[in-house]
């Protein structure tokens, strides 16, 4: 020990105290002690001595493997913050040993996110985050869920109770504890202290739990388990309940809040008369935090109410052929319209609330689109119905706020170019007229300059092992051997061939030379260009997932052998549609193509139509068998000309998919836009899109999805 | 269960005998019928799962036609279709492939997962399938004029996404086209119960845990879960395997195997049961 030790010993410390101590315990402990000593002190003298004296202790709290884990988390410390914490960690050696069941069978949030996150999409399709948070709550969009969960001895139980945290907070928005702003009313009218909220959310509780266990019996028996482990029972309940808190009141609760007709409203009744009594406890109820909840509803409901009023305004024009309003730019909305629009709520089991509602305009039923139906369940999720000042269609003026707000004039701003060289000219789209604008939109190939290789180099380093295993896969799909059958020369018999050759010339028929098999790698012939979105909401990381994606892929391409051609595409109204040549279909896949790829950024809008139908163009001239054109987006077609927006775009954007694919040319869609699936069928075709919902996953599918497409 | 025990039989002779269960969506028994009496090929297009082929035995015992099966794949070509010569004991004989022997017999032809065939095979059906409806053989030097009672049919999955296969236009454009699509709720539980002879409650719960596999459909599934699936859940169930393992093995492990949407698929199925 002295060996070791010696350069940390000084004539106040010497080895004589931690030796001693060490002394009372067997040879096997104290072997442990001394090679460990001898490791830490080729890194850190100091803390070998650290480590030395508070091994005794250790030892008399936790076993070898325990000791262990305790060590090289404070190494592990020190190798990211330095000495004084890693000290710190060896001196709170009790600490250590407390929490360290904890740490064995607890479950960390990150690693089982994407399963929770799935699971609740599951339950009723509308898709939640999920992120960590100090205070387990949700504001009705997030569900904030702690980032360690280790109350009980097993890694499954942990699970479940991670589960049950979420689902208790998916259920207040799905049974309604925020639905039409009773509750927050309330809270605003008396805040309530912070014992009454908790009282209040256990009575909640009880009437979610009765909801979960009407509809998902499997769930509810895993949430009551845990109750009984952790809590003692759920309350009320005679028979799991512990006896002396199944008073007659509890049971009366259960009863009357687990009524399938109970509301928040009762809950809120039944509130009232219980001040005073604390609240039970609960593993998995965490808090309610009524702020975070009224911030996010008004901002979402003034933004469902505005789309709602908008889609209106698009019904109307439907109908009539022309936008409503047009004799009043500035008018927010259309009082008029509001006696032509009717809605009517009817049964229908899978909506909240048991109800679903359909929309009238001048008296008949009128079939919402797609995007519209997600913005009325949301308004009918949160307010429980379609309040009759939201049937007013929106004017002009909403269209314009909508729309951005810069002042600058962009067609007035960019007129001088009209004309200019190298510029092309591209047809538009225009579905109300149906037919094209000649020469609507004018397109430029902007040069991006290289950026440096930092970035580039730093992907390789972060997905080294995928890059490795996408090749592999690619060359397994390049090395596709076929064997030929029926071939004029080969390596094998074609025995098949051989027979009917054989009979064929027994009856007098010619017999065929074709009669062995050959082994050959199939040509595969593709030619591929990425079209990617660089628009300005790409900001960040989904720009920095797209920039990794191309170099996952560039990177992969060259084994395949397939041309490619990588082009940015963004946009700022009809004048000024940009297309950013990455890598040409000439262009080698070299340091200037990575450095451009690195140089991808985000920049102003998302006018698809003309890129669409210049790289199809440029895809055109291409001599191959098969011809892809990969869009990477983020969303809708998209102008800051309001008039692009909407309706318009999309047609502008599926009628110029549709001339592409009359070219020979099949378009596919990677889009990380949840609301994707409703509008992608109608441009690209039910089968040629793709959501990848995370962003962080975009880099490994990308990958994935081209071998898929393309085998 | 019905017992059933080895039947040898020719293509041609395979009547089937006891009516399929079979739930009609929307008209497609009508159309069928009107196509099939005016002989116009008919084309299938769904989903896997969602009862095509059940629907092909169902129409094949009401119109009282033997049903001739032929599973595509790549490596199918024309004389696998149409027929060859083969040597035997010394002398060579005519052996007819399923579609000559289809057309000979007056029944029905029913190509199954048509795009997984190669496009020069596909061309051989052409002028089985425009008002000519006939099927030359060039090796015998024969035409055959098909008879009233024989019908093409193929099936087609419009979702998968490979470009490389697709189906030609030249093709598509010659058949009637009948959509199908997954059954709605009450429609699907009955299927179920009847199928599996599980009581109404269970055949709900699955019914809603299918409709919660659809939800993740592009957030990480390619499928749903398809009403054969929940057939095969039943099934297990009826034997007496728990809901939950029945729905892992029958459902969650065929529809996918990345470890997380497997995690979640099986945390939504023990939620329901």
């Amino acid at each position: 020990m002295d060996v070791y030790l010696d350069p940390a010993l000084s004539s106040r410390r010497t080895a004589a105290g931690p030796a001693a101590a060490l002394a009372g315990f067997p040879a096997r402990e104290q072997g442990f002690v001394l090679h460990w000593g001898a490791v830490i002190a080729k890194d850190n003298a100091e803390l070998a001595y650290q480590f030395t004296a508070f091994a005794p202790q250790g030892l008399r709290l936790m076993d070898l493997p325990a000791m262990e884990s305790w060590l090289l988390y404070a190494m592990d410390l020190y190798d990211k913050k330095g000495q004084v914490p890693a000290i710190r960690a060896f001196q709170d050696v009790v600490g250590f040993a407390a929490n360290m069941q904890e740490r064995l069978a607890g479950i960390v949030l990150t690693d089982i996110a994407g399963v929770l996150e799935r699971f609740v999409c599951g339950l009723n399709g509308r898709a939640l985050k999920i992120a960590a948070g100090e205070r387990c709550h949700t504001d009705t969009e997030t569900l904030f869920l702690p980032a360690v969960v280790g109350r009980l001895a097993q890694k499954e139980a942990n699970f479940r109770l991670y589960k049950a945290m979420a689902v208790h907070q998916w259920a207040q928005g799905w049974y309604g504890t925020w639905r039409g702003g009773v509750l927050l009313d309330t809270f605003a009218r008396a805040a309530p202290s912070p014992a009454a909220l908790d009282l209040f959310h256990a009575l909640e509780t009880m009437r979610l739990d009765a909801c979960l266990a009407r509809d998902f019996p499997g769930l509810h028996r895993d949430m009551q388990a845990l109750r009984l482990a952790l809590d003692g029972g759920p309350l009320g309940d005679p028979v799991l309940g512990d006896p002396a808190q199944a008073d007659a009141v509890w049971t009366d609760l259960a009863r009357r809040l687990g009524d399938p007709a109970a509301r928040v409203g009762d809950t809120l009744d039944r509130w009232a008369g219980l001040p005073g009594r604390p609240a039970p406890p609960c593993c998995y109820r965490g808090e309610l935090v009524p702020e975070a909840v009224l911030a996010r509803m008004e901002l979402r409901a003034a933004q469902d109410r505005d789309r709602f009023r908008i889609a209106l305004a698009r019904l109307i024009e439907d109908q009539d052929r022309r936008p409503p309003g047009e004799e009043q730019p500035e008018a927010q909305t259309l009082p008029e319209t509001a006696v032509r629009l009717g809605a009517r709520a009817q049964d229908d089991p899978d909506g909240p609330e048991g109800l679903s509602y359909e929309l009238f305009l001048d008296g008949k039923p009128v079939a919402p689109p797609a995007d519209m139906v997600s913005t009325l369940e949301s308004i009918i999720q949160d307010l429980g119905e379609i309040p009759p000042e939201y049937l007013v269609a929106a004017g002009p003026g909403l269209y314009k706020r909508n729309a951005g707000g810069a002042a600058k004039d962009a067609d007035s701003a960019w007129a001088g170019t009209y004309h200019e060289e190298g510029a092309f000219a591209y047809d538009e789209w225009d579905h109300s007229r149906g037919h094209h604008r000649k020469g609507w939109c004018i397109l430029r190939e902007i040069e991006v300059k290289p950026a440096g290789l930092a970035f580039y180099h730093g992907t390789l380093r972060k997905y080294g092992g995928l890059i490795k295993s996408i090749r592999r896969t690619f060359e397994v799909l390049r090395g596709e051997d076929r064997i030929l059958k029926r071939q004029p020369y080969g390596e094998d018999v074609d025995i098949d061939a051989l027979v009917e050759a054989y009979a064929d010339g027994r009856v007098g028929l010619e017999a065929s030379d074709r009669l062995f098999t050959h082994r050959r790698q199939e040509e595969r012939n593709i030619a591929v260009m990425f079209m990617v979105d660089m628009s300005g909401s790409t900001q960040g990381w989904i720009n920095q997932a797209e920039r990794e994606a191309l170099i996952l892929l560039a990177e992969a391409l060259g084994h395949l052998g397939d041309r490619f051609a990588i082009y940015g595409f963004s946009g700022w109204t009809r004048k000024r549609c940009e297309v950013y040549p990455i890598k040409r279909f000439d262009d080698p896949y070299d340091d200037l193509a990575r450095g451009r790829i690195c140089a991808i950024e985000a920049r102003d809008y998302t006018r698809m139509g003309a890129p669409i139908r210049h790289l199809s163009k440029l895809l055109r001239g291409q001599d191959a068998r098969v011809k892809l054109l990969v869009t990477l987006s983020d969303g809708k077609p998209d102008d800051y000309d309001p008039g692009y927006r909407g309706d318009y775009g999309i047609e502008d954007t599926r009628q110029a998919l549709f001339e592409a694919r009359l070219d020979g040319i099949h378009p596919f869609c990677i889009t990380i836009d949840e609301q994707g699936p409703a509008y992608l069928p109608h441009m690209y075709g039910a089968a040629n899109y793709t959501v990848v919902a995370d962003v962080a996953r975009l880099p490994a599918k990308v990958s994935e999805i081209y071998r898929r497409l393309t085998s | 269960m019905q017992q059933h025990e080895l039947r040898v039989l020719r293509p041609e002779e395979y009547f089937i005998e006891v009516e399929p269960y079979y739930e009609p969506v929307a008209d497609e028994i009508g159309i069928f019928e009107a196509a099939y009496a005016n002989g116009l090929p008919i084309l299938l297009k769904g989903p896997t799962g969602c009862g095509k082929t059940r629907f092909m035995e169902y129409m094949a015992w009401r119109l009282k036609r033997p049903l001739i099966t032929v599973s595509c794949h790549d490596d199918l070509t024309s004389s696998d279709l149409v027929g060859r010569f083969l040597v035997k004991g010394g002398e060579t004989v005519w052996v007819d492939g399923p579609l000559a022997r289809a057309v000979r017999a007056g029944g029905i032809c029913y190509l199954d997962e048509v795009v997984e065939a190669r496009k020069d095979t596909t061309v051989v059906i052409h002028p089985l399938a425009d008002d000519r409806r006939v099927l030359p053989i060039e090796k015998l030097g024969e035409l055959l004029e098909a008879p009233d009672g024989f019908c093409l049919a193929m099936s087609y999955n419009p979702g998968y996404q490979s470009v490389l296969k697709d189906l030609k236009q030249s093709t598509r454009q010659r058949f009637v086209a009948l959509e199908f699509d997954y059954p709605g709720a009450a429609l699907e539980q009955t299927i179920v119960e009847r199928e599996s002879g599980i009581d109404p409650g269970l055949a709900r719960q699955l019914v809603k845990f299918a409709h919660m596999t659809r939800n993740l459909k592009g957030q990480g599934l390619d499928e749903g879960a398809s009403t054969r699936l929940l057939v095969h859940a039943a099934k297990l169930i009826h034997a007496g395997i728990a809901p939950v393992a029945a729905c892992r093995s029958a459902i969650a492990q065929a529809l996918t195997d990345d470890p997380d949407m497997l995690a979640a698929v099986n945390e939504l199925s023990a939620s329901l049961f």
